[in-house]
């Protein structure tokens, strides 16, 4: 009797699927493991989930503490709520702003096309420590933009720009643009102009024939761009520290507070855990509105 | 690390702080070489090539900016560090508690004997019997301020109590030139605490709700929460009042006068009260190189290096024996080495619980947003 291999789909299929396991199951696990455990003073710095008692029999001692208070307290709850809006505003100021961006480039002349997606992505060659760091002196008291007011006449103290909500989405929509553009632009150029031709044809004034043709065929362009600022923008930590306001609560610095200030590694786990939850659901969404799409 | 004489010790931009938490720990294989956990810019650098010198051990140095930071890796374990600094409380304490620290053997640190005794009986209130650690520099929290701006805007305000700073109508009247508030809860709550006359370590919900009332009471005068670059503020003119460490408001005085702008920065330990601490040398429990940990800290405790790491710093360190090689301004300076009246004023704190330090944390957040 032969030895029966397995097919070339499986192995092709077990690839991504062992990747999966390996660096998001196994951490998920862990991540979990330490939430449901009790915050302890040592090293590490909590009580292990699993303990063998003298009689060598195995106990699980797990603490639903931790999510309890998560979802009693309002203050993990507001700062969900916050991060979320952020994020959404932020993605949906992407949008306003790279849409006309990524519709040019896909309208634009062939031999100029790589040229200008290049520039999308330029920004990527410096580290974006450096960049948000590049906003601060931007947006500081005796910045460029208060010295040029000034200068101008326009302004005679300087205004507050730095440590506001407007230093927080300016920071987020720069720094999250090309990931709206690309996607956009990858539907756009697909996206065959003789459609509005025969729109126009028809008698569709340019406005109408955009809202009826390109912009549902572009849909999902739209919501992968959406997705690709909205995830990270939830979680965000560096922008808000750096450039939002002592106001600016958001989920990435809570976090932080629990992990470092608290030293409540379980809390923080907790925390962690409930904002994976909080971004599956609208990547599920996310597949979903695809499937439906490319039937 | 700078050269710069630059003793700005704890810049908490926790982000960064994140950031270097992910990087893979200094590599433990190396036996020879000494791993230093420091704060940043806090010795002189001349004494470190002195120490590879000496020894033939080279160092690798590496620097935090907050307790918070260096906490989260010693408690990870397996740091990789042999020597590391923490303030004594609440880290330091909690560090012992927690089973991070080794206990220093005195036989191979002869020098332990040029410690102060005085200052070595106070650190026993965080570590009984001072056996995991010795006292590296220390200094207070208070308050610094430009002396002609205050002047100007406030000529009555006390400018040697925490009213200047703590009292509403007179931060309103100072808001115009500028007043930083440090961005680090375990250093301004115990102040306030202190202000108000009660308990420097109480937990009660009462306390803490005072203690919220007087800050928010000031929140609306508070230009900016500091993180890092008070020194700046200050030397610059931006900022005219800051609640900081001793050693950063001396920089700031000393690089005001450098600049000759006419900006007279001072520094005052209140008279109500103002926190002492103290940063100790350890040696982490699953050090790589414990012998030359020992090495180090001998080698730190003697007189002429003390006198350079204080000379560099503006901090006063714990060896008598180095004060006649200590520069006079620094030495015949109250806020760098405080008279014993001064001293019969100044307060230690103790770690408080983890439920009582959440309360903490919310205290501070709503604080900083001002809500």
């Amino acid at each position: 009797m032969r030895l029966r291999l397995p097919s070339g789909r499986t192995l092709v299929l077990a690839l991504p699927f062992l990747w999966l396991s390996l660096f998001f199951l196994a951490p998920f696990l862990i991540v979990a493991k330490i939430a449901l455990s009790e915050a302890a003073l040592g090293i590490p710095p909590y009580a292990p989930v699993l303990r063998w008692t003298d009689e060598g029999v195995l106990t699980v001692v797990l603490n639903l503490g931790n999510l309890a208070t998560l979802f009693s307290d309002p203050f993990y709850f507001d700062a969900y709520l916050r991060s979320l809006r952020v994020a959404a505003i932020s993605g949906l100021l992407c949008l306003v702003i790279g849409y006309p961006m990524a519709y040019a480039i896909a309208r634009a002349p062939e031999h100029r096309r790589n040229l200008l997606l290049m520039l999308v992505v330029l920004p990527f060659w410096t580290s974006f420590l450096l960049r948000v760091m590049a906003w601060i002196g931007l947006l500081a008291d005796n910045g460029v933009i208060n010295n040029l007011l000034l200068a101008a006449g326009v302004i005679s103290q300087p205004i507050q720009l730095l440590y506001t909500d407007f230093a927080l989405y300016a920071g987020i929509v720069y720094c999250y643009l090309p990931f709206m553009v690309l996607p956009l632009y990858a539907t756009l150029s697909k996206f065959d102009p003789v459609l509005i031709e025969a729109a126009a044809d028809l008698g569709a004034r340019p406005w109408r024939a955009f809202l009826t043709i390109t912009l549902p065929l572009s849909l999902p362009g739209i919501i992968a761009g959406f997705m690709l600022v909205f995830i990270p923008a939830v979680g965000e930590f560096v922008i808000p520290e750096l450039l939002g306001g002592p106001g600016a609560q958001l989920i990435g610095r809570v976090l932080w507070m629990e992990f470092f200030t608290n030293r409540d590694w379980p809390m923080a786990a907790a925390l962690a855990m409930v904002l994976l939850l909080l971004l599956v659901i609208p990547i599920a969404w996310f597949q979903h509105m695809q499937g439906r799409a490319s039937r | 690390m700078t050269p710069a004489p630059t003793a700005r010790r704890r810049c908490l931009l926790g982000g960064l702080a994140a950031v270097l938490l992910t990087l893979p720990p200094l590599a433990a294989a190396q036996a020879q070489a000494l791993n230093v956990f420091n704060w940043n810019d806090y010795i002189d650098p001349a004494v470190v090539e002195r120490f590879t010198r000496e020894t033939g051990i080279a160092v690798r140095y590496d620097v935090f900016d907050s307790l918070e930071t260096l906490e989260a890796k010693l408690l990870a374990g397996r740091s990789g560090y042999d020597i590391v600094v923490p303030t004594n409380e609440p880290s330091f304490s909690r560090l012992i508690a927690a089973g991070a620290l080794q206990p220093i053997d005195r036989a191979q640190v002869p020098n332990w004997a040029n410690l102060d005794p005085v200052l070595m009986k106070q650190l026993e209130t965080s570590d009984p019997g001072n056996r995991h650690g010795a006292i590296y520099l220390w200094g207070t929290i208070g308050l610094a301020y430009n002396v002609g701006r205050v002047r100007e805007l406030a000529p009555d305000a006390p400018t040697d109590s925490w009213r200047l700073l703590f009292d509403p109508t007179l931060a309103r009247r100072l808001a115009p030139c500028g007043i930083v508030m440090m961005d680090s809860q375990i250093d301004v709550i115990p102040s306030v605490l202190r202000y108000l006359g009660l308990n420097v370590n109480s937990t009660a919900e009462a306390d803490l709700r005072r203690v919220e009332q007087t800050l928010m009471g000031i929140r609306p005068h508070i230009r900016t929460f500091a993180s890092g670059g008070v020194i700046e503020l200050l030397a610059s003119g931006q900022a005219c009042l800051a609640f900081t460490y001793s050693g950063d408001a001396i920089q700031a005085a000393d690089r005001a006068r450098e600049a000759g702008r006419g900006v007279d920065i001072r520094y005052v330990a209140p008279k109500e009260g103002a926190q002492l601490w103290f940063d100790v040398l350890a040696i982490p429990r699953d050090a790589p190189n414990p012998n030359a940990a020992h090495r180090f800290i001998n080698f730190l405790l003697q007189p002429d290096v003390m006198a350079a790491i204080t000379n560099t710093v503006h901090y006063p360190n714990a060896v008598p024996a180095s004060k006649p090689m200590v520069e006079e301004a620094i030495k015949n300076d109250r806020n760098v080495y405080p008279t014993e009246e001064d001293f019969a004023r100044f307060f230690t704190v103790t770690a408080v619980p983890q439920a009582a330090e959440r309360a903490r944390s919310r205290l501070w957040a709503r604080f900083k947003a001002g809500r």
